[in-house]
């Protein structure tokens, strides 16, 4: 049997952070407007006789998108029509950029499903302006102008991915840049990022490019897996059975989990581009792009590669401190007020605070604690004032109330350990005597049970027992019993 | 003392002098229009409580003294094409027959800021495709000079208009001649600026990249005023210049002696009706009597200019008008229709004339995958060859002269069933349009009783030039003061 290779390439449209539209000074925050349709102007409308204007916050963020993709940016730019006839497109064409688009020829290195680091080509990214929403009512659809415009930037990679898995990792790390550049929200419920993926199989270690498909409008993460694994599935099976794919473009029935044939390689829109004749070229300072240059974050690569010199993490610890730019500032913030390991202050944040931000589902920007107190606490357990475990419920007290000062919640709390034999000895002698049993067994030389025993003794003291003190003392009042 | 037929700056000058009231003005004007119009029908809207509120308005700065501009309390006509804040705006087509637009052109505002007294919206070409105002879907506009002939396009109503005295100045828009031609047809004095030095903001497009407004007057000083109102540059429009317009007025009074008028051979060919060629001549002795010396040179391209103008029109056309499709604005037909597609065909299907789809259809067909380098690229590389064609001959000689037309005015359905035929009659004066240089049409003489229009062309941005040899002209001539009988 034939094995078979899939061959990947991902069309990515990244919505723009920008204050006002790609063409109009229409907010662009569409997500927020009161309702539909009060984000809008002439221009954006399509009325008769507007004009575009173009927004150079928008080609400034596509530029430093494209210095992050390692692209080169073209100084002279053009913008085109791409025409065709749809509800949602008001001017029945959507200005883009075709011949010309402003940065073109980069590459972004990721892991592939080998955890090998592997390059992707990324052809072009250009900008272009995001449609109106249609919402499909029974017997008509409704209209809502307030996306229309928004800028759009689509970033377009070779077929250079041959798993699924390599393609989720490209499509993760464009969305970090993105977030790092803050360009991009990366909120993938609202739409500001959305797929799609060219699909094509061929017999494992061939080169040649067989016919492949697009699967348009995948807006998750998980849509895009799916949906690609399903393509690379189907295709395998049309070739099995002796079959010829057809070029086609394809929806994703999200509900079936199957891919659904849009239209057809003859019904393929002639979009007839040609350039925007109401925007002259935009040719752009090479001072402009070094200053934009300079303005470049350090990005997620970098980040990862100076956090395991600098802070002695592993690989994976320091990918997951750099996955976001807030977190990893955050670590670096707490780490300059702490005098713990950065190993200890990775593991609070991996563990404690990352399981609260997951159960409370919110983001970092959400979570009032500051950096100093954070430290102050992870520094409190290092120093043994406190117990591991009363380091966390402190920890889980100030994310709730949102920072307090962790001194003050453990006095409150009455959390701080204790050395005091006299006070340990009393809590182990009842424990003792309430759980004969238990005792028993120790004795019987089921010595395992003595992690029970330490249980109990931290639950009688409230955490605030040294366990070192505590075990100390358990196995000499155990031993004591056998004589 | 005829109202009707007063030039801006005497009007303005009665105005000051309280010789007389814009709200006098514009009511005879009005009294007039509603009287004339009928027959001539260069009126799409009249706009009379908006004229006379304006005129009050204008008369209140006057007596106040405050912003009072050379425009103030003048009644002016807009080309239909050009967005009024709540009055109609309808490209005399069906399609946006009831269309009020919401916002005004940039021209619209300045001139309405200028004071000047809006009386109503013109009649045209559907969408300014045609050279005769045969092709308005809603009526067709009459030669004020001979009832049974055409005033020219596509600004026809607009020329119409000043022609027989129902407005003191027009704003039209030219975009292969339809400014310059129509005020040869009517003999009117009108410029179409360089491209970029008036805003198109507002302004319905046809061609985007040919698209210029430009004013019709009684004479080239009027023209120079309104020009300067204008013109400038304008952050809603990217394709508009950034450099400051010149006091046109001050400097019109320079002799032209010593100053050399370039003859385009190319256009002195075989087809030109004989009176319109003796008046051209005539126009060239009346320059050498004041000192300018005449030169013949070459526009060697100029028999690709009309196909050129046209296949680029197509184009752009076809997609400039895609935003009509019944959802938004306009016309809507959606009975009976079974989904969006079908709303499409069936609105732009009533909506649209036969001349706009035709252009429609053409252009989609030039822009479509596997033609695009065999049409629109290969226009527009001629295109720059006609720039350079221009560029090459007024290097060597400061202006160009040339007639605006082959013709005078020919008769209600002579062409129209001939669409070549029809294009021919634009052949003087498509080429400046993809050129982008400034060219100023004024009247210079008549040929079987009918007005002949002569046009001067100039380098980019030196409608000084123009204004100040237009000048000169009409200073030692009397055509532009011609009326029609009505």
């Amino acid at each position: 049997m034939t094995q078979y290779e899939p061959v990947i390439g991902l069309e990515i449209h990244a919505e723009l952070q920008t204050n006002s539209k790609m063409f109009c000074s229409c907010s662009a925050d569409y997500s927020n407007a009161p309702e539909p349709n009060t984000f809008i102007c002439p221009v954006c409308t399509g009325l008769p006789g507007a004009m575009p204007v173009l927004n150079k916050k928008a080609i400034e963020q596509a530029i430093l998108v494209g210095l992050s993709l390692n692209c080169s940016i073209n100084e002279f730019n053009t913008f085109a029509r791409k025409n065709y006839f749809y509800p949602d497109l008001p001017k029945g064409y959507q200005i883009s950029q075709y011949d010309l688009p402003i940065a073109s020829k980069g590459f972004l290195d990721i892991l592939d499903d080998t955890e090998s680091p592997m390059r992707v080509v990324v052809r072009r990214v250009h900008l272009e302006e995001d449609t109106a929403k249609l919402s499909h009512e029974k017997n008509y659809a409704l209209v809502d102008f307030n996306r229309a415009g928004v800028p759009l930037l689509e970033i377009v990679s070779e077929p250079d991915m041959r798993t699924v898995e390599a393609a989720l990792s490209y499509a993760t790390k464009i969305r970090a840049i993105l977030r790092y550049l803050r360009v991009n929200s990366g909120d993938m419920e609202k739409g500001v990022l959305r797929f799609e993926a060219n699909v094509s199989v061929r017999p494992s270690g061939s080169s040649e490019l067989r016919t492949r498909t697009e699967i348009k409008n995948l807006n998750s993460f998980r849509a895009l897996t799916r949906a690609s694994a399903y393509e690379i599935e189907r295709q395998i099976k049309v070739y099995e059975n002796g079959g010829e794919v057809v070029q086609e473009t394809l929806g994703w029935d999200e509900a079936h989990g199957v891919t659904v044939s849009q239209r057809g390689k003859e019904d393929a829109h002639d979009y007839r581009y040609f350039p925007e004749p109401d925007l002259p070229p935009l040719q752009l300072e090479r001072t402009w792009i070094d200053d934009i240059k300079n303005q470049l974050p350090e990005l997620p690569d970098a980040k990862t590669a100076r956090f395991i010199s600098d802070f002695k993490l592993t690989p994976s610890e320091a990918h997951l401190l750099t996955s976001e730019q807030t977190l990893a500032s955050y670590f670096e913030s707490i780490v300059a007020n702490s005098k713990s390991s950065t190993k200890t202050i990775h593991s609070w944040i991996a563990g404690e605070f990352m399981r609260y931000m997951n159960d409370s589902g919110l983001a970092l920007e959400e979570i009032n604690l500051p950096a100093e107190k954070f430290a102050q606490l992870i520094d409190m357990v290092t120093d043994k004032t406190i117990s591991g475990n009363s380091g966390k419920i402190v920890l889980n007290e100030m994310l709730k109330s949102g920072g307090g000062d962790p001194q003050e919640i453990v006095k409150v709390k009455n959390l701080a350990q204790v050395s005091d034999t006299g006070f340990i000895q009393e809590a182990i002698e009842k424990i003792l005597s309430d759980n004969p049993k238990e005792v028993e067994q120790f004795l019987a030389g089921k010595e395992t049970i003595i992690q029970w025993l330490m249980g109990q003794v931290a639950r009688a003291t409230k955490g605030k027992a040294d366990p070192n003190v505590a075990k100390e003392l358990l196995v000499k009042a155990l031993e004591e019993r056998r004589k | 003392m005829q109202l009707h037929n007063l030039t801006i700056r005497e009007a303005s000058e009665m105005l000051a002098t309280k010789k007389l009231s814009s709200v006098e003005l514009t009511q005879a004007t009005l009294q007039r229009a509603h009287e004339i119009d009928p027959q001539i029908q260069s009126y799409v809207t009249i706009t009379d409580d908006l004229a006379l509120e304006q005129a009050r308005q204008a008369d209140e700065r006057i007596a106040k003294g405050e912003n009072v501009t050379a425009l103030t309390g003048i009644p002016f006509s807009i080309k239909d094409c050009i967005s009024t804040r709540g009055v109609r705006t309808t490209c005399s087509s069906k399609i946006l027959e009831d269309y009020v637009p919401q916002y005004n052109a940039t021209v619209t505002n300045k001139l309405a800021d200028s004071g000047a007294v809006l009386i109503g919206k013109t009649n045209m070409d559907e969408f300014g495709m045609g050279s005769s105002c045969e092709n308005s879907a809603l009526f067709k506009t009459r030669n004020p000079w001979d009832l049974e002939r055409v005033p020219g396009g596509s600004s026809g109503g607009a020329a119409a208009s000043m022609s027989a005295g129902l407005c003191n100045f027009s704003i039209g828009e030219d975009t292969g001649g339809s400014v310059r031609m129509p005020a040869g047809f009517c003999n009117v004095t009108g410029i179409k600026p360089t491209y970029g030095r008036v805003s198109r903001y507002g302004l319905i497009s046809l061609v985007s990249s040919f698209d210029c407004i430009g004013p019709m007057t009684r004479d080239v000083y009027d023209c120079a005023t309104v020009l300067e109102t204008i013109a400038g540059h304008d952050e809603r429009d990217s394709t508009t210049f950034n450099s400051p317009v010149p006091q046109y007025h001050q400097s019109i009074n320079k002799p032209v002696k010593g100053m050399t008028i370039g003859i385009p051979k190319e256009y002195f060919v075989s087809g030109m009706e004989a009176g319109v060629e003796s008046s051209i001549q005539e126009a060239i002795r009346t320059y050498e009597k004041l000192g300018m010396k005449i030169q013949e040179v070459s526009l060697p391209n100029t028999k690709y200019a009309l196909p050129v103008y046209y296949l680029l029109l197509f184009a752009e056309a076809s997609s400039n008008l895609a935003r009509f499709d019944g959802t938004r604005f306009g016309l809507s037909v959606s009975e009976n229709t079974k989904d969006v597609i079908d709303i499409y065909l069936q609105t732009r299907h009533e909506g649209f004339g036969d001349e706009v789809k035709r252009r429609i259809m053409l252009g989609a067909y030039a822009l479509s995958a596997g033609y695009y380098d065999a049409y629109y690229l290969k226009a527009q590389k001629v295109r720059t060859l006609l720039r350079r064609d221009f560029e090459t001959a007024l290097a060597s000689v400061d202006i160009l002269l040339a007639p605006t037309c082959p013709t005078t005015a020919f008769k209600l359905g002579e062409k129209t069933n001939d669409p070549l035929e029809m294009y021919l009659s634009d052949i003087y004066v498509v080429a400046t349009n993809p050129a982008g240089v400034p060219a100023l049409a004024l009247p210079c003489g008549f040929s079987n009783n009918m007005p002949v229009g002569m046009q001067i062309i100039g380098k980019h941005l030196d409608e000084q030039t123009l204004f100040q040899v237009g000048h000169a002209y009409q200073q030692v001539t009397d055509w532009h003061k011609q009326l029609p009988n009505l």
